[in-house]
């Protein structure tokens, strides 16, 4: 479903004397439906990296990123866009919404996008909030100034509304408390049960042992790495 | 799927002075792309090309018509280019004031699009008119009111309404959130998000501001002394920038 072959990433910084920076080379990858794989390594060493350029977010300087058949890496912005529609979702550490927009159509937006009827969509909004504990008078407010805990949940709501095939999770369970840290954990399972190809990174330990399947160590990536590709 | 837009190798000079230069892309149903640069990049010169209010010196505008399909505007005769105007696009300008009829009631205003393209029962023009006023968040009772009498931030309302009651395919915005308070601009952006969504609009938008096109255009075009110095998906072009120029943009931007 997800599957990275040889890809590098540099950044050049043109404002900066034209510098360029290689972090990341020889980077493949496989994961197959129903599987979950957790990146790990030290801070700075190109977990989020990697995440980025299988979203589309961040270039590949070389390689192929194929998921669901579409190659990120070469794909037309609206292929990526359709992508990222039906295919791949992603739940990042930040939620950068319209302010003003109400919590329920937040987290309703993926499907609407989809096209679902917006009964449907705010049904399916409203399961996930209550259920990942957000109290009901807060689902009429903009997520914008909630605690970080909350948005972190709101996030996931969003990121869990659609069934995606595919899906990128950036410490889903950073700053949750027991209890809903038990929810995502279970959204996580109940995704993987029903086929979806997961890349996540968990700092969380005992999370990683109880979702993942595998762990990557991305400094096998780092182009000092040299041979570990080969 | 065809493009509802490919533009091919538009330019415009102003004597020896650079316009827009050798502009190429395809705009396909339902997208929604920023033009970002500084003053002076060309970025309303390109638009006011694409949306027939300049003459370019060269190249093709090809759109997507509902009757005859795929045509060069830039080629068509007037009347045919002004019809274009007034049912499939929509010109959305910075300032409301020259968008709008300011002595004319708001409902009139919008009521004068429909007539410009055939309608002529009363109760029916009033009708959509009251409707449209409720979708852009207007208190209908403000109907026959003139303009003038509207803030800042309803009068752009009022000048989406009356060029969305058409249904257009494509609208073209120039700054259409700059000069409002940004708790204006906020619900303007959320308005503007679900028309695209709802009627599978298809929008122009330049902006000189990061953040709304952000959380408005899926594609982005960064314009420098009239050429397009990088274009991509937008959160990739703002998060991953290639070009100096890019680069000194983004990095430029205060944080809050």
């Amino acid at each position: 479903m997800i599957e990275l072959s040889d890809v590098s990433k540099s950044f050049t910084l043109h404002n900066h004397g034209g510098a360029r920076i290689e972090v990341m080379s020889g980077a493949s990858l496989l994961v197959g439906p129903g599987e979950c794989v957790a990146l790990t390594g030290a801070s700075g060493a190109g977990k989020s990296t990697l995440m980025r350029m299988i979203y589309g977010n961040y270039l590949a300087a070389s390689g192929q990123i194929v998921v669901g058949g579409v190659d990120v890496a070469a794909a037309r912005p609206r292929e990526i866009l359709r992508m990222r529609r039906e295919t791949l979702g992603y739940v990042s550490q930040f939620l950068r919404v319209v302010p003003r927009v109400p919590t329920l159509d937040v987290v309703a937006e993926p499907l609407l996008a989809l096209g679902r009827p917006v009964d449907e969509a705010r049904d399916r909004a409203a399961h996930l909030l209550a259920l990942l504990n957000i109290p009901k008078r807060l689902w009429s407010l903009s997520p914008t100034t909630f605690s970080g805990g909350e948005q972190q949940r709101v996030n996931i709501a969003r990121g869990f509304a659609h069934d995606y095939p595919a899906l990128l999770l950036d410490e889903p369970t950073a700053s949750l408390d027991v209890a809903n840290r038990d929810v995502v954990l279970g959204l996580i399972e109940a995704a993987k049960a029903r086929g979806a190809a997961i890349v996540g990174i968990f700092h969380d330990g005992a999370a990683r042992a109880r979702v993942c399947d595998r762990e990557i160590d991305v400094a096998a990536f780092s182009p000092m790495a040299s041979g570990a590709a080969a | 799927m065809t493009p509802l837009l490919q533009v091919r190798n538009v330019s415009k000079r102003y004597g020896s002075r650079i316009g827009c230069a050798e502009v190429n892309f395809d705009l396909y149903p339902g997208e929604v792309m920023g033009i970002v640069g500084e003053s002076g990049s060309g970025k309303s010169t390109l638009l006011n090309c694409l949306a027939g209010k300049l003459t370019p010196d060269g190249g093709q505008v090809v759109f997507d018509t509902h009757i005859d399909g795929p045509v060069d505007t830039l080629t068509m005769s007037e009347p045919q280019r002004r019809m274009l105007g007034r049912t499939d696009w929509a010109f959305v300008h910075q300032n409301a004031r020259d968008g709008l009829r300011m002595g004319v009631s708001a409902g009139g205003n919008i009521g004068e699009r429909l007539m410009a393209v055939g309608e002529r029962h009363y109760g029916r023009i009033r009708g959509r008119a009251a409707d449209w006023l409720d979708r852009v968040e207007i208190d209908q009772s403000r109907i026959d009111d003139r303009p003038v009498a509207f803030s800042g931030g309803m009068q752009q309302r009022l000048q989406i309404a009356r060029n969305l009651v058409t249904g257009p395919r494509l609208a073209f915005m120039d700054e259409p959130t700059g000069g409002l308070d940004v708790s204006v601009q906020a619900r303007l952006l959320d308005l503007l998000r679900g028309l695209v969504r709802e009627m599978g609009l298809s929008a122009l938008i330049v902006t000189h501001d990061l953040a709304v096109v952000r959380l408005l255009a899926d594609r982005l075009m960064v314009m420098k002394d009239g050429h397009v110095v990088e274009a991509g998906l937008t959160d990739q072009v703002l998060d991953d920038p290639q070009h100096a120029y890019t680069q000194l943009l983004v990095s430029s931007v205060l944080q809050v």
